[in-house]
C-alpha cells in the first residue's frame, strides 16, 4: 500500500515531515507493507497536511492530519477515519479545475523522473527537438499564452524577438522571485513538479537558440530552491539536457527584483536597480545578450502547449486571455489554495463558490487581486470575469493570479497606508516618484488616518498617485496607486472621506 | 552555528564561486552562511578578489534585505507582515510578541538569543499567518502559537 505525504512548504510548515515519520513508524510497528511517498501538494491548502492512501477506487484523502490521527489509518476502516475527505479527485475544489499546467502537482513524487515521464512529462521537449525554432515559437504564439508574471505580454512574440536576434550567447531567465503576497503558484509548481519548469526552459532554449538558463528564485523559498536544484541535477545526469546548462540563483530578499530588469541586474551581481527600457531584455538582457525572461508559470505552461499543440491550449479561456490561470486563493478564506481554471470565471465564483467565503465566517469586505500592487475589489464588483482586459477595465489587474480576501474587520485606510509603506521599503530608489512618492504618500495617509484636513489630503493623495502611476520607471511605483486609490474610492468611509474623489485615470 | 572570520577559509569559499557568471550574490550568500554576517573584512576581500571597489560591494550588501553587516542573534524569527497574513491578524500577533520581548522589528534580545525580523511573504498565504524560525517554516500561527514558537528558543 502506498501512502502519500506531501513535502511542499505548506505541508512541511504544518508538520508533514513528522507525520511521514510517524506513518512509517506506525507501519513498521504493525508490520504493514506500506511505502510512504513524499508527493507535492495538490494545492488544497486548507486540508494540509493532506495524507492520501491508495485504494482500488482511487486515492483517499485525510486532512488536515495530526499525529494523533495516524494510528486510525491502519484500523482497516478508512471510511470511518475522522479526517477522511473521501476520494481526493472528487473533492469539488479539485474536480472543478482544468489542470493543464498543474496536472501532475500532488499526484507524483516531484523528484522522480519515472513519475514525471509516466505522467506525460518530456513529451513536449521531445516534440520540440524535432521542430525548427521558428515552428516552436509559432506553436507558442498560437497558444495565445501571455506572460503570467503580471504584464501579460504575448510569450511567443517575446521568444520570436530573441530567436531573431544575433549574438554569441543567448539566455533563458526564469523569474521565480514570487514576492507578491497571496501568490504561491511558482513555489507550488517548483516544489511539486520541478521537471515541468526544467522542460519548459529547455524548450525555450531550443526555440531561441539559448544554451544557458538561470532560475532566479527568492531566498524566502528554501525548500523550492533545494527541490529544483535536485531536479536539475537529476535531469542533467540522465542526459535529458544535452545542450542546455541550467542553474538556480538565490535572491536576497528584494521585492523589486521581481521586476525583470532589476532581476537581470541582480543576476549580474549588482544592486537590483530597474533599467530604463529600451533596450528591451529580448535584445539586450543578461550581460547585454538577448534574453528570454519569463515567469515560472509562463515557462511551465509550455510543455503542455508543445505536447498537445497551441490550439489545444487556446481552446480554453475568453477574449484575448487564452488558456488557464492558476488562481491563488489566499488570506482570510475558508478554502484557500491553488485553483487552475480557464479565464472567464467570475471573481465572485472564485471567492464564494470555490473559496467558500472567509475563514472567519464574517462577510467579505475586500479582495486584493494581483499582489501588493493590485487593486482592491469590493463584493459589488464580484461579477468581474477573470480576464486581463476585464480587470483593466475595472482599474485593476490580474497580476500573478493572487486573490487575498479580507473580512469586514479590515481597515482599508490602514491597507492603503501599508501599500505606500511597502513601496517605500522595497523601492530601488532609481526614480523619484517611487523613491520619494511612497514616503510622502505614507505621511499623507497618516494625516488622513489622524483625520487632519481629510478632503485636502485625499486630493493630495490622488495627485500623488497620478504622479507615481505615470512617472515611475517600473510597476513598483507605477502600480502602488492601484491598492491606494481603489481602497480610497471603494471604502471612503474608512478614510473619513465624505465626497468621493474621482478615480485616477 | 556560524564561525569566526578566517581570511583563508573565506578566500577558499570565494574561489569556489569565481567561475560563475555574475558571482557576487552567490559569494555573499556563501560568506554570510559561513560567518553569520558580512563584516568589513569580508567586503574588502570580495572587492579585492572581484577587482571592484569596496563601495560597489558595500552597495550590493546594503541593497538586499537578506545581507547583514552585524551578527544576528543565535536564532532568527522572521514573521510575515504581508497582506495575506495581515488579513488573518498577523500584525496584532507580532506586536504582542514584540511587546513581550521588549523589541522592535530587527532587534535582538539583550542575551543575543533571538532576532525578530519582518519578512514580506513566505508563500504560505492560504494558511496564514506564517513565520520562519531559522530554516523552519510555520503556518496557521495564531498569537499563542507565535509566542510558543519564540518561547522555544528564548
Amino acid at each position: 500500500m502506498r501512502i502519500f505525504v506531501p513535502r511542499d512548504s505548506v505541508s512541511v510548515a504544518l508538520g508533514s515531515d513528522k507525520l511521514a515519520a510517524a506513518i512509517t513508524a506506525e507501519a513498521s510497528r504493525r508490520g504493514a507493507n506500506v511505502s510512504v511517498v513524499r508527493n507535492g501538494s495538490r494545492g488544497m491548502f486548507w486540508l494540509e497536511p493532506l495524507v492520501e492512501v491508495e485504494s482500488d477506487e482511487g486515492r483517499v484523502g485525510f486532512g488536515p492530519m495530526t499525529l494523533a490521527d495516524v494510528p486510525a489509518l491502519f484500523s482497516g476502516d478508512l471510511k470511518g477515519h475522522p479526517k477522511s475527505v473521501g476520494l481526493v479527485e472528487e473533492i469539488p475544489f479539485f474536480a472543478k479545475q482544468q489542470r493543464l499546467t498543474f496536472a501532475r502537482c500532488g499526484v507524483t513524487d516531484p523528484v522522480s523522473l519515472t513519475d514525471y515521464t509516466s505522467h506525460g512529462g518530456f513529451k513536449g521537449l521531445e516534440k520540440a527537438r524535432a521542430m525548427t525554432p521558428a515552428a516552436i515559437c509559432a506553436e507558442v504564439k498560437d497558444s495565445g499564452l501571455r506572460g503570467r508574471g503580471g504584464a501579460g505580454f504575448p510569450t511567443g512574440i517575446k521568444w520570436e524577438t530573441v530567436r531573431n536576434a544575433q549574438a554569441p550567447q543567448k539566455y533563458i531567465v526564469c523569474n521565480a522571485d514570487e514576492g507578491d503576497s497571496g501568490t504561491f503558484a511558482d513555489r507550488l509548481i517548483i516544489e511539486a513538479d520541478p521537471f515541468c519548469l526544467v522542460e519548459g526552459m529547455a524548450i525555450a532554449g531550443l526555440a531561441v537558440g539559448a544554451t544557458r538558463g538561470y532560475v532566479y528564485l527568492r531566498s524566502e523559498y528554501p525548500l523550492a530552491i533545494s527541490i529544483l536544484r535536485e531536479a536539475i541535477a537529476i535531469a542533467t545526469d540522465a542526459g535529458l539536457l544535452p545542450d542546455f546548462t541550467l542553474e538556480v540563483r538565490e535572491g536576497a530578499g528584494a521585492y523589486v527584483c521581481g521586476e525583470e530588469t532589476a532581476l537581470l541586474d541582480s543576476l549580474e551581481g549588482k544592486r537590483g536597480m530597474v533599467r530604463a527600457k529600451p533596450p528591451i531584455p529580448a535584445l539586450r538582457g543578461l550581460f547585454g545578450q538577448p534574453t528570454v525572461i519569463n515567469n515560472v508559470l509562463s515557462l511551465a505552461a509550455v510543455p503542455y502547449i508543445l505536447a498537445e499543440g497551441g490550439a489545444a491550449y487556446a481552446a480554453y479561456g475568453m477574449g484575448r486571455s487564452r488558456g488557464t490561470m492558476p488562481v491563488q486563493l489566499a488570506g482570510n478564506i475558508k478554502h484557500g489554495g491553488l485553483f487552475e481554471i480557464a479565464f472567464g470565471i467570475t471573481l465572485g465564483e472564485l471567492i464564494n463558490d470555490i473559496g467558500g467565503g472567509t475563514a472567519s465566517g464574517r462577510p467579505v469586505r475586500a479582495v486584493q487581486a494581483g499582489g501588493p500592487l493590485g487593486a482592491y475589489f469590493s463584493p459589488a464588483q464580484f461579477d468581474t470575469p477573470y480576464d486581463y482586459e476585464a480587470f483593466t477595465a475595472r482599474n485593476g489587474l490580474i497580476g500573478h493570479g493572487g486573490l487575498v480576501v479580507f473580512d469586514d474587520t479590515a481597515d482599508m485606510a490602514h491597507m492603503a497606508r501599508f501599500a505606500m509603506e511597502f513601496c517605500a521599503h522595497e523601492s530601488c530608489g532609481k526614480c523619484t516618484p517611487c523613491r520619494i512618492g511612497s514616503t510622502r504618500g505614507m505621511e499623507v495617509l497618516d494625516k488622513i488616518i489622524a483625520r487632519e484636513n481629510v478632503a485636502e489630503n485625499a486630493a493630495l493623495i490622488r495627485d500623488l498617485c497620478d504622479t507615481m502611476k505615470f512617472g515611475s520607471l517600473c510597476a513598483l511605483g507605477g502600480f502602488t496607486p492601484y491598492p491606494v486609490m481603489s481602497a480610497l474610492t471603494l471604502f471612503p468611509e474608512d478614510f473619513g472621506v465624505t465626497s468621493l474623489p474621482a478615480a485616477a485615470e | 552555528m556560524t564561525t569566526q572570520w578566517d581570511t583563508s577559509r573565506a578566500a577558499g569559499i570565494i574561489s569556489k564561486y569565481l567561475p560563475l557568471e555574475g558571482p557576487m550574490l552567490p559569494i555573499l550568500h556563501a560568506l554570510q552562511e559561513e560567518f553569520g554576517f558580512l563584516s568589513d573584512e569580508a567586503i574588502r576581500l570580495v572587492a579585492q578578489t572581484l577587482n571592484v571597489s569596496r563601495a560597489e560591494v558595500y552597495g550590493v550588501v546594503s541593497f538586499y534585505h537578506d545581507f547583514r553587516q552585524e551578527p544576528p542573534g543565535r536564532h532568527v524569527l522572521k514573521i510575515c507582515r504581508a497582506e495575506a497574513c495581515q488579513s488573518m491578524g498577523s500584525e496584532a500577533n507580532a506586536q504582542k510578541l514584540l511587546e513581550t520581548l521588549g523589541l522592535d522589528w530587527g532587534d535582538t534580545t539583550p542575551d543575543g538569543r533571538l532576532t525578530v525580523e519582518p519578512v514580506y511573504c513566505l508563500g504560505l498565504c492560504a494558511c496564514a499567518p506564517s513565520a520562519m524560525l531559522d530554516d523552519e517554516l510555520h503556518a496557521r500561527l495564531d498569537a499563542q502559537g507565535l509566542q510558543a514558537l519564540a518561547g522555544e528558543v528564548i
